[in-house]
């Protein structure tokens, strides 16, 4: 691996994805194709000295070049997800490094078929592999199964409505755990067994799964995979949360 | 599990994954995709997979199967302290 130095990235544009969710595009001086998964680790520095680093998983595809989007998700507590949502603005510039992970990463040689599990924010390294999917051009069939607090909290909404409306090969299942869409006639639990029973039987065997999202989601997702007879190194893990070092 | 349930730390526990560019920075070469063996229960698997304490003064990484702490980084202005006492071995691969 090159040695991962600090660098300057410039704030190229800021895109809403909901009330909570921005996406960052940043150009970078020294880009570097990344794998879908991978993310990067953002600092702030106050004129004090005083550091706040967060690590945001990147969004886009590689074939996405000299330019990278993180999308980012306002917590109530955050000290860097609140200045990133309240002052960044475009033309600004921020302090990465990354690309940055070599255990929950996709590429197309890996095939398929994919599941992918997401809770809130969690499903932005799966949207990459999405991306990166149709960029490469890769026909392995996946499934998204994303579940969200509220129909407000779903991040890339448009996006996934077309994918999912696609003869692509690529599925979304939504769920929905606190209030659902007007008129929604899907599932309104948690990820559970029986959920994923049902997404997994259409994609055969020999799936790779990726599950990312917070802690108990992920435990619960992962821990029902290997009930349902998927590999245990089948199954890929990424915890979201409020990190900080 | 029994010894974590229901502590605050389990609900913002993340996994190796959050700390890969900190491993990084240490070990000059991505970790995180690597294998290491716990000192403690033999389980090997993947650095991402340990799980990750990250709100404290340093992080601790505990094996995602017996739980016990295999390895702790302490970050200091001058120095960085990393213990793994915990980690039988840790497979770098050459490239």
């Amino acid at each position: 691996m090159e040695r991962l130095d600090w660098q300057l990235a410039t704030v190229n544009a800021i895109r809403p994805e909901n009330p909570t969710a921005k996406t960052f595009t940043l150009g970078l001086p020294r880009w570097r194709p990344h794998r879908a998964g991978q993310h990067y680790d953002l600092r702030l520095v106050a004129p004090d000295g005083y550091q706040a680093q967060r690590s945001y998983s990147v969004a886009s595809p590689p074939e996405k070049v000299g330019e990278i989007d993180l999308t980012v998700e306002r917590l109530e507590d955050g000290e860097v997800s609140s200045y990133l949502h309240g002052t960044v603005v475009v033309g600004d510039r921020l302090e990465v490094r990354g690309p940055i992970g070599g255990y929950f990463v996709w590429q197309p040689e890996m095939g398929g078929p994919l599941l992918l599990v997401a809770g809130g924010s969690g499903v932005v390294p799966l949207m990459a592999m999405l991306r990166q999917r149709r960029a490469a051009g890769s026909k392995v069939p996946a499934t998204l199964l994303y579940s969200s607090q509220s129909p407000e909290r779903v991040i890339y909404r448009d996006e996934l409505e077309a994918l999912g409306r696609g003869t692509d090969g690529v599925s979304v299942v939504q769920t929905f755990t606190r209030t659902t869409p007007p008129g929604w006639k899907g599932h309104t639990r948690r990820i559970d067994r029986a959920m994923l029973d049902e997404v997994l039987r259409p994609l055969g065997p020999g799936l790779l799964a990726y599950v990312c999202g917070p802690t108990l989601l992920v435990e619960a997702a992962a821990n029902a995979l290997v009930l349902l007879g998927v590999p245990p190194d089948r199954i890929r893990t990424e915890r979201f949360g409020p990190t900080g070092q | 599990m029994a010894e974590l349930e229901g502590d605050v730390n389990r609900a913002l526990m993340l996994d190796g994954n959050s700390v890969a560019g900190l491993l990084g920075g240490v070990f000059g070469a991505e970790v995180t995709g690597c294998r290491c063996q716990c000192a403690h229960c033999g389980r090997a698997d993947a650095v991402g997979t340990l799980l990750a304490f990250t709100r404290a003064p340093g992080v601790v990484l505990r094996c995602s199967g017996c739980e016990q702490v295999m390895m702790r980084l302490v970050e200091g202005a001058d120095a960085l302290y990393l213990e793994m006492r915990g980690v039988a071995f840790l497979r770098l691969e050459r490239r």
